[in-house]
């Protein structure tokens, strides 16, 4: 278990707290295995393709809080995700009858000279001037690469900024360089969240924090005939909400790894028990995770009873669709904990899963516990995986995997990768609703999803006829893994 | 919760940015991306190439990786260890892998911030390669030297140095290369492009377009020292390579700041370009003919809708958008369908050496009517200007992007999305330069017009 120190600013970095990693090749029993022995080691790879970083998975979660703003304390390149997120955000703005509006976000826009003189006064003037602006209920300054290696001590200008300006003005380390597992910047975004912005609690409330992208409001009705309330954070939570997050009477996670810093953060400093079983995917997942919920929340009759009733409801649904998917394969790729979520589902609607190509591995999460592990519970449920791929969206072991596994359908839950299923030929799904395939219902609900595209063939058999493929033969000839350890290593990457 | 400023004044500029409408000049790895058979290798941070593609190339017309850009390309992802102890040796090692695993014809490495604060010696990594005959080129792009319209120089003059080399041979007549639009950043690029390409052949031209589906890759860069001119088409983009070109292989260039739109104004490109080629005269006048006669009866069948629509059409308009195709859609708006300018900003950032000369163009939209360029990069500012000017009695008609969406309700106008981001809209093919493009982008507006009456 890592222990949340709230007097650093700076979050220690995943490879460090939890031992994680970014290649792996094999099968799903033994990196599970390896991880719960203490045994688990990062695979360099020689060669590698663009991947995502710190700062924008710390923005990810920061741009989505209505009532704050966020500077980038970088070049302006750094901000160019402030569009794809203004997307994502204006949807879910109309997905909860919102009005639209754009979400606020700045860049200090640090120029050659702030990389020569340092740029704390180009920050100093970027906080003052969206103060004025905007008047947020706080500024959130994420950092970046040029800021971190020039040196800008942004601590400082937050504090300062503080004071004066009588709101929380919060620094997010999030230098994509310091950490290569790109949801390190969860982490971040959290760690300024609890640190920065909740406050202690006064009183303990019915409230239940569901830690989440900006998925669909699933929890609703369980919690509610549980006597309790959601509050869905961190995405189109206020600020005013979110200082009170540590009041809460539980901690549900739907995704440990986007949630683990979080949810161990609020029960360690605050004493918010957190659901740590791993989330309700598939038959036997849903059942344990909901009695862990029933115990947390003591309400273990009522969730017995949920049980049932789920189980009589989606159970002879489910033998349908397993008569329907019968001697279908997948493939799957995503980020850690969903894609194992994802794995669940399939094959419990009785897919064979194939191969996967998983972004990274956390051996462990920041509660250290070993029931939280979603790739444990495939395992142990449903038996072992094949050509487990751990892979930071390295497009090239990917697109080599799927020539040879073949799948019948190819899933991701991540943009970048999906195409080449379509370019392939495979009919391929991504769903950005992380809620869909939760629970009972969300089996089912995902098994109408995957239908669809089954069903729906033309345009991908059509497309491969004619795509193109920048990989050359002697690559597609070669093990997916060539590159990956070995000898043709020379440094740790 | 965001409190209006009431009077213009109050705006003050701050060096921050709002709403970005650019990215660094590491983004021009969509240029290299844009030729056909070329890969670009990045040598950065994690996330630099993968957060400007998902913007650039996605959420922007939705437009695409293509062939070596998007989850493609190699980057040397520096972690903390190549910071302290420099990457030199791991771009070394990914440059070697992605010869064996990638096809490209083209190699372009560009660097990002970090090896441009750590000092990296790029140039002589990249030299090694190129010693040994492989295609590949450098280019200093860390973002903090500027945006991707300054990259895009750096990229293509790049090649040219590196990759095309030296010629000294005669030049072909009637041979141009194209420096226009910026591939990717402007949504429509693949389109604009191609009409490009296609009057200009049209006219008796062989064209190298050097970008896009039209373009016949790297061999095509090969030839540029051997046409006879090069044409910039555009306000300021691409001189500072057409003046080097200049030098380098003392080719003359022609410099038509307005990209042409609608028969009017592309009829008058053409006929200039034709004198500077010293072109046939009746072949360049045979094709006019041929276009406008196709193009006007459209217009004339448009006609009907334009004279009679009776629940008001659009009286004034505001662009907001990049000095290319905001000076080419404020002429033709002015000149081809009368509207009124109202409100013109400019919003990539033009060197400050081009920027009397712009201000210039719009002081001379038409004969009678001028207009004010306002330089401005800061949305919130933009917003600000656009909430404070007077466009009249009738709803607005913006030019703008995404970002200018509630703006537009706000005033009770509408919004054409024509320029990063334009994240309504998907965009294959669709142009709206040039004769053809012209007819779409006269769709694309007063289909607007007619929605909003539902």
């Amino acid at each position: 278990m890592s222990s949340v120190n709230l007097k650093s600013p700076e979050v220690v970095i995943r490879e460090i707290r939890l031992g994680s990693i970014t290649g792996f090749q094999g099968n799903a029993e033994n990196l599970v295995k390896k991880s719960h022995s203490g045994t688990l080691e990062d695979a360099p790879r020689s060669f590698s393709q663009c991947t995502g970083c710190s700062s924008g998975q710390a923005f990810c979660q920061l741009c989505m809080i209505p009532d704050a703003a966020v500077i980038n304390h970088a070049p302006i390149g750094c901000m160019g995700d402030a569009n794809g997120f203004n997307f994502v955000y204006r949807v879910g703005q109309m997905e909860r009858r919102l009005p639209a509006s754009s979400g606020r976000y700045f860049s200090s826009n640090i120029g050659e000279s702030d990389t020569i003189f340092g740029g704390t006064e180009t920050l100093r003037n970027a906080i003052q001037t969206v103060f004025e602006r905007v008047y947020p209920h706080a500024i959130f300054v994420t950092t970046s690469c040029a800021s971190g290696i020039t040196g800008d001590d942004v601590e400082s200008v937050t504090n300062e900024m503080t004071e004066k300006l009588k709101i929380p003005v919060v620094a997010c380390f999030c230098e994509g360089f310091k950490s290569k597992i790109w949801t390190t910047g969860f982490d971040s975004a959290y760690h300024a969240i609890v640190r920065g912005i909740v406050k202690p609690p006064k009183q303990k409330t019915n409230r239940v924090n569901i830690i989440n992208f900006w998925g669909s409001h699933i929890f609703d009705s369980l919690l509610h005939r549980l006597g309790y309330e959601p509050q869905y954070v961190v995405a189109f939570s206020t600020i005013g909400e979110l200082e009170h997050i540590s009041e809460a009477a539980a901690s549900i996670q739907v995704c440990q790894t986007l949630g683990t810093y979080l949810g161990a953060a609020l029960e360690q400093v605050y004493g918010v028990p957190e659901i740590k079983t791993s989330p309700g995917y598939g038959i036997a997942g849903t059942d344990e995770w909901l009695r862990e919920l029933g115990t947390v929340l003591d309400r273990r009759d009522e969730v017995e009873k949920i049980i049932a009733e789920g189980h009589e409801r989606v159970l002879p649904e489910l033998v349908k669709w397993r008569e329907r998917f019968k001697g279908k394969t997948a493939f799957v790729t995503a980020g850690a904990a969903h894609g194992h979520a994802l794995i669940a589902v399939l094959r419990e609607l009785g897919f064979e899963v194939k191969g996967a190509a998983i972004f990274h591995h956390d051996p462990v999460y920041d509660n250290g516990c070993a029931q939280a592990d979603m790739l444990a519970r495939d395992v142990k449920d449903y038996g072992d995986i094949q050509n487990f791929n751990v892979c930071n969206k390295q497009a090239f072991e990917l697109v080599n995997l799927l020539r040879r596994t073949k799948p019948d359908i190819f899933i991701a839950r991540h943009g970048g990768m999906t195409v080449w299923g379509a370019k392939l030929g495979i009919p391929t799904l991504l769903i950005g609703d992380e809620q869909l395939s939760f629970g009972y219902d969300g089996i089912l609900r995902y098994a109408e999803r995957i239908a669809e595209t089954l069903d729906n063939t033309e345009f991908v058999t059509n497309l491969a006829k004619h795509s193109t493929m920048p990989y050359t033969k002697w690559w597609l000839e070669q093990d997916p893994y060539a590159f990956l350890g070995g000898d043709m290593i020379v440094e740790s990457y | 919760m965001e409190r209006t400023v009431t009077t213009q004044a109050a705006v003050k500029k701050s060096s921050s940015i709002a709403q970005v409408r650019y990215v660094c000049a590491m983004g021009a790895s969509h240029t290299v991306s844009a030729i056909p058979g070329a890969i670009p290798i990045v040598h950065c941070g994690p996330g630099c190439a993968d957060k400007q593609f998902i913007n650039v190339a996605f959420y922007n017309g939705f437009q695409g990786g293509g062939y070596g850009g998007g989850a493609v390309v190699p980057s040397t992802n520096f972690s903390e260890k190549e910071v302290v102890f420099g990457g030199a040796e791991r771009l070394h090692e990914l440059i070697e892998s992605s010869l064996k695993i990638l096809n490209a014809d083209l190699f372009v490495v560009l660097t990002g911030c970090i090896p441009d604060i750590v000092g990296d010696n790029v140039p002589a990594v990249v030299g090694e390669f190129q010693k040994q005959g492989i295609p590949i080129v450098a280019a200093e792009t860390g973002g903090f030297h500027g945006n991707n319209f300054i990259g895009h120089e750096t990229v293509m003059q790049a090649i040219i140095d590196q990759y095309v080399g030296d010629y000294s041979d005669p030049k072909e007549q009637g041979t141009v290369n194209v420096f226009s639009l910026i591939p990717y950043q402007n949504t429509f690029w693949r389109g604009d492009l191609a009409e490009l390409k296609r009057i200009l052949k049209g006219i008796g031209l062989k064209v190298n377009i050097l970008f896009g589906s039209g373009c016949a890759g790297v061999r095509e860069w090969k030839e540029i020292p051997k046409a006879q001119f090069n044409l910039v088409a555009s306000p300021w983009l691409g001189i500072s390579t057409a003046k080097y070109l200049e030098e380098k292989y003392n080719q003359p260039f022609l410099h038509l700041p307005t990209i042409p739109i609608g028969a009017k104004e592309t009829s008058a490109f053409l006929r200039r370009v034709g004198d500077f080629a010293g072109l046939k005269k009746n072949r360049v006048e045979k094709f006019i003919q041929d276009e406008e006669d196709a193009y006007y009866r459209y217009l004339e069948d448009f006609s009907d809708f334009y004279a009679e629509y009776w629940w008001g059409l659009p009286a004034t308009f505001a662009t907001v958008g990049d000095s290319a195709y905001n000076l080419a859609l404020s002429r033709f708006l002015v000149n081809q369908l009368g509207l009124i300018p109202a409100k013109q900003i400019i919003t990539d950032n033009p060197p400050e050496q081009y920027r009397e000369f712009i201000r210039n163009e719009y002081r001379h939209l038409a004969t009678d009517v001028s207009a004010k360029a306002e330089f401005e990069e800061d949305g919130y500012v933009i917003n600000e200007k656009l909430r404070h000017t007077d466009f009249g009695h009738k709803p607005p008609i913006i030019f703008g992007t995404t970002w200018e969406r509630d703006l537009a309700k706000e005033l009770k106008g509408s919004v054409i999305e024509v320029g990063f981001p334009a994240s309504y809209e998907v965009v294959l093919n669709r142009s709206y330069i040039g004769y053809r493009g012209a007819l779409s982008l006269l769709e694309k507006i007063f289909t607007t017009v007619v929605s909003s009456s539902a």
